[in-house]
């Protein structure tokens, strides 16, 4: 066990700033306005460091560098752009357990998932874009004996990343790495709940970059997001975030018309048939655990596994072992190694899973275990620390169609495959799901069945490099992760040649 | 008719200062992810609705113009049985809603209409 000591104290491995300005051009600028706006860390409720108020006119500063990057940006060799990146990953390599703890204090996230998930993540995403992209292949197509189409990969130019709060920095990796892969140049608006520990990696890796490629502006979304968002010259828009806001964010690039990918969350229906019980033996034990990961990250997830289909007929014993198994989440210090589920990243994230309790109560669902704010004592009762919570009801309630963001398990029960599959397919998103089964036919059907963009099936809440995610339904648009991630931040050149040297004869 | 969706006097007092700076404001719900579920904050204009959406209560509140509030069709599909109060807590961030910048967050309480109340909207009890 480890506790790492708080940022900014005695024997911390690491402290923030006392302030971050935009980063532009390849330096640090202040904001047109000059305002800044207090950051605290969910782990205390404390202020730690401050951050540029960004608005229109610093957002058009960094629009303008990234342009004035790109022609030479884009130009670059494959083979440069992957050397760049995989030197990113290792200078962040080198120093995991500081942009770990950076992360943590930011996002109130537990550092052991820092640790262990999120920044290694990131790490393997840089290295993955650097492998995909020099393995990538224009195409040729021999239309006949004298004519060739060629088909080439072009760079955007300049695209716009908006970036939520609950990865700050994988999710911004997620980003990053295809675009720059790709010879595409930046300007990445972080969360303005977590706009700090970006600017920590960004440290370490800036010299790496040359000026201008990648500019990050911090602001709010009125602020700085819409104006991003809408910005005349932009060739890209990628957001990950919540639907009205990507309606809004397709509303704008429907008028720039360029395209958008959108990530807009989910209600992801974790599905365990009756063969699951039918030992005690390693695989239930996964299982157990595939039930539990609702608390992963406090659930402030995407594809949060939120609603639990257990099959009737063994509802009563699954369940009575899994809510053991949820008594055993370890909630404490983030800082610590031994903790499981740290804080909410912020105060209203923690007053609107709290009101979610009042109407799942309301509306009749049964609370089986949690249901309340957790006061942790000493400093970190100023945190915004929740109770993992199980509910029983029915999928027609509100704690089972709305993304809560929360530790909070909408549970309910099944009879048979059919009704499995019509109850996991009741809800407005697709993003993910997961499937639990014994035998592979099932494992199969019910995964190709339900409309979700990953089904993990036997397994839960892995996030490698090179499986595709994204949404169905109100989930949203594109895909992310995998080398077709590329697609996204690309351009096709078709070259069609004629080597015949004579008229078509039409005129 | 009884009103569906109402304020907090904090709420809307922060939608008063708000229309001083941004002139007239509607709210859309939003569902998903991060900041979802929340109702979001625009003024008049920059949002566009359309057929996918409901416009569920217009808000009066004295000394400002009425306030629409809209919720997509779907979504009202699973929140027809609720009754909601558009409070105001301390928060940061909210996707690209005006209220951000100020340290402060709309954020919605609910409970669930009267059979009086379902009568009087014509929907439907729950079976």
């Amino acid at each position: 066990m480890t506790v790492y000591a708080n940022p900014g104290t005695d024997g911390a491995v690491f402290s923030y700033k006392p302030r971050y300005d935009h980063f532009i051009g390849g330096e640090y600028v202040a904001p047109a306005k000059g305002q800044y706006f207090e950051n605290p860390t969910p782990v205390t409720g404390q202020n730690f460091t401050e951050i540029a108020r960004g608005t229109a006119e610093d957002i058009d500063r960094a629009v303008d560098a990234g342009w004035k990057a790109f022609d030479a940006w884009g130009k670059t060799s494959v083979a440069e752009r992957a050397v760049i990146l995989n030197k990113i990953a290792d200078r962040m390599e080198e120093n995991l357990e500081l942009l770990a703890v950076a992360e943590t204090w930011e996002n109130g996230k537990p550092v052991r998932e820092t640790l262990n998930a999120d920044i290694p993540l990131a790490i393997d995403h840089f290295r993955y874009f650097a492998g995909a992209i020099r393995a990538q292949e224009g195409g040729i197509s021999e239309l006949n004996n004298d004519t060739v189409a060629y088909h080439f990969h072009e760079p955007l130019g300049v695209v716009g990343q908006i970036i939520p709060w609950n990865f700050p920095i994988l999710m911004a990796v997620w980003k990053l790495a295809p675009a720059l892969a790709a010879g595409n140049c930046i300007v990445l608006k972080p969360a303005e709940q977590t706009p700090a520990s970006i600017h920590v990696w960004l440290d370490l890796v800036k010299d790496l970059l040359p000026a201008g490629v990648l500019n990050i502006v911090n602001g709010f979304g009125i602020e700085a997001g819409a104006p991003l968002a809408s910005h005349p010259r932009i060739r890209k828009i990628a957001f990950t975030g919540e639907t009205t806001t990507g309606r809004l964010i397709m509303q704008y690039a429907s008028e720039n018309l360029i395209p958008v990918t959108l990530e807009l969350g989910g209600k992801s229906p974790n599905v365990f048939f009756a063969d699951v019980a039918d030992e005690k033996d390693s695989f239930y034990d996964s299982a157990l655990e595939g039930f539990t990961f609702f608390a992963l990250n406090q659930g402030e997830v995407c594809t949060c596994p939120s609603r639990a289909l257990v099959d009737a007929s063994i509802y009563d014993g699954f369940v009575g072992d899994a809510l053991e198994r949820v008594k055993l989440v370890k909630q404490g210090n983030p800082l610590d190694t031994d903790t499981m589920i740290g804080a909410q990243a912020s105060n209203d994230q923690l007053e609107k899973i709290l009101s979610y309790m009042d109407i799942g109560k309301q509306e009749g669902a049964k609370l089986l275990i949690g249901g309340e704010r957790s006061d942790l004592g000493g400093e970190l009762s100023g945190g915004y620390y929740v109770q993992p919570t199980v509910f029983e009801g029915d999928n027609s309630m509100r704690i089972f169609q709305e993304e809560i963001f929360g530790p909070v398990l909408a549970l309910t029960k099944f009879n048979g495959y059919d009704e499995a599959i019509e109850i996991a397919n009741d809800t407005l998103y697709g993003l993910g799901a997961g499937v639990w089964s014994r035998s592979g036919t099932q494992l199969y059907r019910a995964g190709r069945a339900i409309q979700a963009g990953r089904v993990w099936s036997n397994t839960y809440h892995q996030y490698p490099a090179h499986a595709a995610f994204g949404g169905y339904k109100q989930s949203g648009i594109g895909r992310e992760n995998h080398r077709m991630m590329l697609d996204h931040y690309q351009q096709t050149k078709n070259l069609l040649v004629s080597y015949a040297n004579k008229a078509q004869g039409f005129f | 008719m009884s009103p569906r969706v109402e304020v907090t006097g904090a709420a809307a007092d922060m939608l008063r200062h708000l229309t001083t700076t941004y002139g007239p404001l509607m709210f859309h719900q939003s569902g998903g992810c991060c900041d979802g579920s929340s109702p979001m904050c625009y003024p008049v204009g920059m949002f566009r609705t359309g057929g996918s959406d409901v416009l569920l209560q217009t808000l009066e509140i004295e000394g400002l113009d009425p306030i629409e509030f809209y919720m997509s069709a779907s979504q009202y599909e699973y929140w027809k049985y609720t009754h909601l109060t558009v409070d105001l807590v301390d928060g940061r961030g909210s996707g690209f809603s005006v209220e951000a910048p100020e340290g402060k967050r709309f954020m919605i309480r609910s409970r669930l209409l009267t059979d009086g109340e379902l009568e009087e909207y014509g929907v439907e009890a729950r079976a």
